[in-house]
């Protein structure tokens, strides 16, 4: 079961997470975070396939992910 | 000490190696590129590197990267390649990276010629490049003072972390001269623990030139003036010539033009005429407490400076002498070497 | 919980200086996974630029210096000459290699001066506001060419890859893309390769990524990717244009 953890003050707002996750599961929150920016959050967790799209694309290294139990790996390093 | 008869340019080049130097950046331009061309054979005997750059430009540049990677290095070029590592050269004071410059000069402005000249002094004591800084110069006026003062100017580049020139006229390229190369006159290399060797073991290190913050950049100014404040204390050197007399007429030269004065001394000591001459060794640091003390003397009746441009160093003999006493200047350009009799009958002139 | 993706250790926590949606972000990220990976970190020498990634010696964990502009290629090849043992690298923008210096990329290329050089194309220059750059497409609107790159006035743009594929010596010269995951994923391969290369002690290797740069392309990150991929991946291809070994003038090759 894949977790995807935004750091919330991370994020710029760019919005090319919300682009890159091909569950559509990632939205830009109502609030805006330290920096002034509405950040991204995942909005259903559990549709969550750990493809790791959305930290690949994110230039802010504001996205870890965690997988507990096995995971299918999209593509080889 | 056996000594060896050696073009001033070759002997440079020797002098850097006996003085640990390891890396040389180069690129040919007369008259100095027998450097490089003795270079090329001798480094690879002491596992050292030798590498010709594209340009003058690159060549400064990579002085820079193998300075701040811990190498101690050197370069020479002539006139209108020491221009182009003007940039380089602001980068590596504000950096604080030891390192030596050997120019050659040449006349100019322009591609001007390539025989010797003088034409580069406020380039190198005031600084070809933008910034605040200074760079410790010193001006051989034999081939045999090259050789020491290219020994003691890796030490004083890495004493003071700051580039050293060597600025001789195309002269001291090219004459040849009987030398020798005094042994344990430099240490080696002392470890470099800002130097960018890989952060095995430690924090990373970083080299850098960029301070945003203003009042960060205002204190590495102020750290840098205070370096030049202890650099004028300790390190001004020059050589006075026949002065015990008190001469009334006193000549202010520097590098060979100096050895010419000295045979006009002689010729007219002969004839019963007493000349001095101060000849300053470290054009930075300037020596001024000399020159007013000379200008305060009241055997002191007038100076006169002689070079091979159109009057740099005339700058610096005035603000030393503050116009205590009567100064004036007798320059030849283009590569002309005054002759000694020229000098002569300036000093005639000065004296009726 | 095991963590299949975070932060590289060759990157330091710090939060970067650069725009919302840019691509410098995604790159530093692939250069210090590559080192942790092939653990280069303790004996890895940056050269900074001069452009928006002059700060890049405040996000990656390893020594570095910052060179004057376009001088980087000079810097790392008086590195990399006095210690052959560091693993050296130049991250560079395109106003900073391509034009003020093209003499000193082109000639370390050709010198094979065995460093790494990450190329940065994203067709402005960044840090002083968006002006044209040797990298700009015709009739792409800049600071300095208002009215569209006029290349009857200012030439062409310059496809740095094919220039230094063109030279015998280098071992490895790709372009990639950082615009989209898929891309990401082939840019951190060639970036891996070159720095192997560099580790066996190969050759110069150069790896040029296409980048967005939506503050000064004026558009949103995503609206900038799109613009990447319908107008910079025609005019500067991507793939391996030469690879060790391959000793004749390279063509182009898909080889990703």
């Amino acid at each position: 079961m894949p977790r995807v953890v935004i750091k919330r003050d991370s994020c710029k707002g760019c919005e090319l997470c919300v682009a890159a996750c091909p569950q559509r599961i990632l939205a830009m929150s109502k609030e805006i975070n330290l920096k002034g920016y509405f950040y991204a959050k995942v909005v259903e967790p559990p549709r969550c396939i750990g493809c790791r799209m959305c930290a690949l694309t994110c230039p802010d290294v504001a996205i870890e992910i965690g997988v507990s139990g096995a995971q299918y790996n999209f593509f080889e390093e | 000490m056996a000594k060896r008869l050696m073009k001033g340019a070759e002997a440079i080049g020797e002098a850097a190696i006996r003085a640990h130097c390891r890396a040389y950046f180069c690129y040919p331009i007369t008259p100095q590129t027998e450097v490089a061309e003795y270079l090329v054979r001798r480094m690879p005997e002491v596992d050292g590197v030798f590498l010709q750059a594209e340009s003058e430009l690159a060549a400064s540049n990579m002085l820079f990267g193998a300075a701040a990677a811990g190498a101690r290095v050197f370069t020479s070029s002539s006139s209108p390649g020491i221009a182009l590592m003007s940039e380089a050269i602001s980068y590596i004071a504000a950096a604080e990276l030891p390192t030596v410059f050997v120019n050659i000069m040449r006349c100019g402005p322009g591609l001007g010629g390539i025989l010797p000249a003088q034409g580069d002094y406020l380039n190198a004591t005031k600084g070809g490049g933008h910034g605040d800084y200074h760079c410790i110069v010193l001006a051989p006026a034999s081939v045999q003072e090259a050789v020491d003062l290219t020994m003691s100017a890796f030490e004083l580049a890495e004493t003071y972390r700051t580039p050293v020139f060597v600025l001789g006229d195309g002269l001291i390229g090219q004459m040849m001269e009987p030398v020798e190369f005094k042994e344990g006159v430099v240490n080696p290399p002392p470890e470099r623990p800002w130097a960018t060797t890989g952060c095995k073991d430690r924090d990373p290190n970083l080299v850098k030139t960029l301070f945003l913050d203003p009042a960060a950049l205002e204190v590495h100014n102020r750290k840098l003036a205070a370096k030049y404040r202890e650099i004028r204390a300790n390190e001004v050197r020059f050589e006075r010539y026949n002065m015990d007399s008190r001469p009334e007429t006193v000549m202010v030269a520097y590098g060979t033009v100096a050895r010419i004065c000295k045979t006009a001394i002689d010729f007219l000591k002969e004839k019963g005429h007493e000349v001095g001459l101060v000849r300053p060794i470290t054009l930075y640091p300037f020596p001024h407490e000399e020159l007013l003390a000379i200008a305060r003397d009241e055997a002191t009746r007038n100076v006169l400076v002689v070079e091979m441009s159109n009057g740099q160093m005339l700058e610096d003999v005035e603000r030393a002498t503050r116009f205590l006493k009567p100064i004036s200047f007798f320059g030849r350009q283009g590569g002309i070497v005054p002759a000694p009799e020229e000098v002569v009958r300036e000093l005639e002139l000065l004296a009726s | 919980m095991e963590v299949i993706f975070k932060r590289p250790e060759a990157l330091t926590a710090t939060p970067t200086h650069y725009c919302p949606g840019c691509s410098h972000g995604i790159i530093h990220r692939l250069v210090a996974e590559t080192l942790d990976e092939l653990g280069l970190r303790e004996r890895a020498v940056g050269v900074a630029p001069v452009g928006c990634s002059v700060l890049a010696y405040n996000y990656f964990n390893c020594d570095f210096q910052e060179a004057a502009h376009g001088r980087a290629p000079a810097f790392a090849t008086g590195i990399k000459r006095v210690r052959p043992d560091l693993i050296v690298f130049t991250y560079q923008g395109d106003g900073d290699l391509a034009s003020i210096g093209m003499a000193e990329i082109v000639h370390a290329a050709n010198r094979g001066e065995k460093f790494t050089t990450i190329f940065v194309n994203n067709a402005v220059y960044g840090m002083t506001g968006g002006q044209m750059a040797p990298t700009t497409l015709s009739e792409q609107v800049t600071t300095t060419c208002p009215m569209g790159r006029d290349t009857s006035d200012v030439g062409h743009p310059i496809r740095v890859a094919e220039l230094l594929a063109s030279l015998e010596t280098p071992a490895y010269v790709a372009r990639v893309s950082a615009h989209r995951p898929h891309d990401i994923v082939a840019a951190r391969r060639a970036i891996r390769k070159a720095f192997q290369y560099q580790a066996e002690g190969l050759c110069f290797s150069l790896v040029e990524v296409l980048a967005t740069c939506p503050t000064n392309w004026g558009k949103t990150s995503s609206d900038a990717v799109e613009w990447l991929e319908k107008n910079m991946i025609p005019y500067f291809p991507l793939g391996e244009l030469k690879t060790p070994g391959d000793d004749s003038v390279a063509g182009l090759t898909e080889g990703l």
